[in-house]
């Protein structure tokens, strides 16, 4: 089989796979059904275009082959009198925003339906929408693959059984709808650039579906402020990506990353976004807050040459917003750039009561790095100690226990 | 269309104590709620607190147990239930979020698809 081939077949998987697998439900009602068949009809594809030649227009090919498949078997389980299928409610509900009538959106809103636990959403989100096989979602997810089947399958299950709709909601749930998605764009985002465990700090593959769902979602719904905001902010920290990890692997701090690393495009396209969604919001939201904090790092000529007061600002709003203990870390961190290692120190002193961060390496790192400043070396021995007792990446132990022999000398 | 169980589980010390006129609001709310849901109401029932209720199950030889208590003791139990029919789990939730029981903080509603023998 030529390269060629199999490249479009792979391209189009990228593109087209949401378009195919979306109509597909809507018209057999039946997502379990609908995933078969946009499987075998791209790996009909594979068998077909050798000799025909790749379609004009892969996805309408591809989206026809996998409504043949589920008409006929359709007509299959009539026939023998089986259980149609269950899932229900394809058509655009009164009030639904005409510009949400779209099948990719339905297909997202359903996986990320608000009556499915987080890790449902995010394991359906790369199944369904992303297209990655259930392998892949396992490797994502540091899970067994039979343990992620188990999880599709129950989730999907549930979505029939409960009567999950398949449909984009009506404008009065419009807002708390896009919350979860973007939610779980942004957990899929944050586990692909911060693995929690393994050789390997980043995990571009899970970084450039996340980003495909933001740029999708941002195609989709190019009115909504929340959404501009969250690809903002997914762009603006993956801009850092080259610079974060060095030659040998090692993690670099944004005090220490080679700023010429960083790629100016995404950069542009990032801080445009969010000034954009700043202009059409008068109330900034979490992604939004978080986007301007990664813009004001993105423009800094250097580390030290950060507008540290801009920082602190923008992480008192985040925190009055939305509190979390490691917002109010890296509120601290900030503050104790602004106004010295002692001011930095004094910040972190009441997080270290709180249980969420008990376990949360960044804070004894964090406090490790002021003691540092403030020349206590023994003291920051003992911190740097304490966060490599609690961080299981490589990459991270890595970096802690360089720091931490530094210190030692 | 499909049938959707609403099982409120709740505090049974905490609804023992209502006030009178707690107890009127809760009413009121669910007369709301029983409005509201129309012909899609299909039953429902406030329940007499766990404390007075019998399970039975039966020994391996086959004689009836009787215990005094609910089946799951736990602190929080049952209180009532509604049955209802809707076209979907979002039109249940936008019905079932007016019952008061969603806001009183120690208690909640479970939604339970029935299963269709159809």
């Amino acid at each position: 089989m030529s390269d060629d081939v199999v490249a479009a077949v792979a391209q189009a998987h990228r593109r087209e796979w949401a378009q195919v697998l979306a109509t597909t439900v809507r018209e057999c009602g039946d997502l379990s059904l609908a995933e078969e068949c946009a499987q075998s009809a791209f790996e009909r594809a594979l068998t077909v275009w050798p000799a025909s030649g790749v379609p004009a227009r892969p996805g309408a090919w591809l989206t026809q082959v996998a409504r043949n498949l589920a008409r006929d078997e359709l007509r299959r389980r009539a026939a023998f009198r089986q259980r149609l299928p269950l899932l229900v409610t394809s058509a655009v509900a009164p009030g639904v925003d005409a510009g949400l009538d779209d099948d990719r959106l339905r297909l997202i809103f359903t996986c990320c339906h608000p009556a499915l636990a987080r890790e449902a959403q995010a394991a359906l989100t790369l199944r369904l929408v992303c297209g990655l096989s259930t392998a892949e979602v396992a490797r994502a997810f540091l899970v067994s693959e039979p343990t992620m089947a188990a999880r599709l399958t129950r989730a999907k299950k549930k979505i029939a059984t409960a009567r999950i709709p398949y449909r984009s909601p009506a404008p009065e749930d419009l807002g708390a709808r896009v919350g979860v998605v973007l939610e779980v764009v942004q957990l899929i985002f944050t586990t692909g650039h911060s693995a929690p465990d393994g050789p390997d700090l980043l995990r571009h593959d899970l970084l450039d579906r996340a980003l495909d769902l933001g740029r999708l979602l941002h195609l989709l719904m190019p009115g909504d402020p929340d959404v501009g905001a969250q690809l903002a902010l997914m762009l603006l920290v993956s801009a850092r990506s080259a610079a974060r990890v060095d030659g040998a692997g090692r993690l670099l701090l944004l005090s220490e990353q080679d700023r010429s690393l960083w790629d100016a495009d995404a950069i542009a396209q990032g801080v445009a976004l969010l000034v954009a969604s700043l202009r059409r919001s008068p109330a900034p939201g979490r992604f939004a807050l978080q986007a301007a904090i990664a813009a004001v790092h993105a423009e800094a000529p250097s580390w030290t040459a950060t507008d540290w007061g801009e920082v602190v600002r923008l992480y008192d709003l985040l925190l009055a917003g939305w509190p979390s203990p490691v917002v109010a870390l890296n509120r601290a961190v900030a503050l104790g750039m602004r106004d010295g290692p002692s001011a930095g120190l004094a910040a972190l002193e009441p997080l270290s009561c709180s249980p969420a961060l008990a376990a949360y390496p960044y804070l004894s790192a964090a406090r490790a790095d002021f003691l540092c400043q403030a020349g206590r070396w023994v003291d920051a021995a003992m911190a740097y100690e304490e966060a490599l007792a609690l961080t299981s990446n490589e990459v991270e132990r890595r970096f802690l226990l360089e720091r931490l022999s530094s210190v030692r000398s | 269309m499909a049938k959707y169980m609403l099982l409120i589980f709740g505090d049974a010390a905490a609804w023992e104590t209502l006030t009178p006129a707690e107890r009127q609001a809760l009413e009121a709310a669910h007369a709301d709620f029983r409005a509201a849901a129309g012909p899609r109401l299909r039953g429902g029932e406030e329940l007499e607190s766990p404390s007075v209720a019998t399970t039975l199950r039966a020994r391996v030889d086959g004689e009836l147990l009787l215990t005094d208590g609910p089946f799951l003791e736990t602190k929080e139990g049952l209180g009532g239930f509604y049955l209802l029919e809707a076209g979907d789990l979002d039109e249940v939730v936008k019905l079932a979020g007016m019952l008061p029981e969603v806001r009183a903080g120690h208690s909640g509603v479970e939604i339970r698809p029935v299963v269709d023998h159809g």
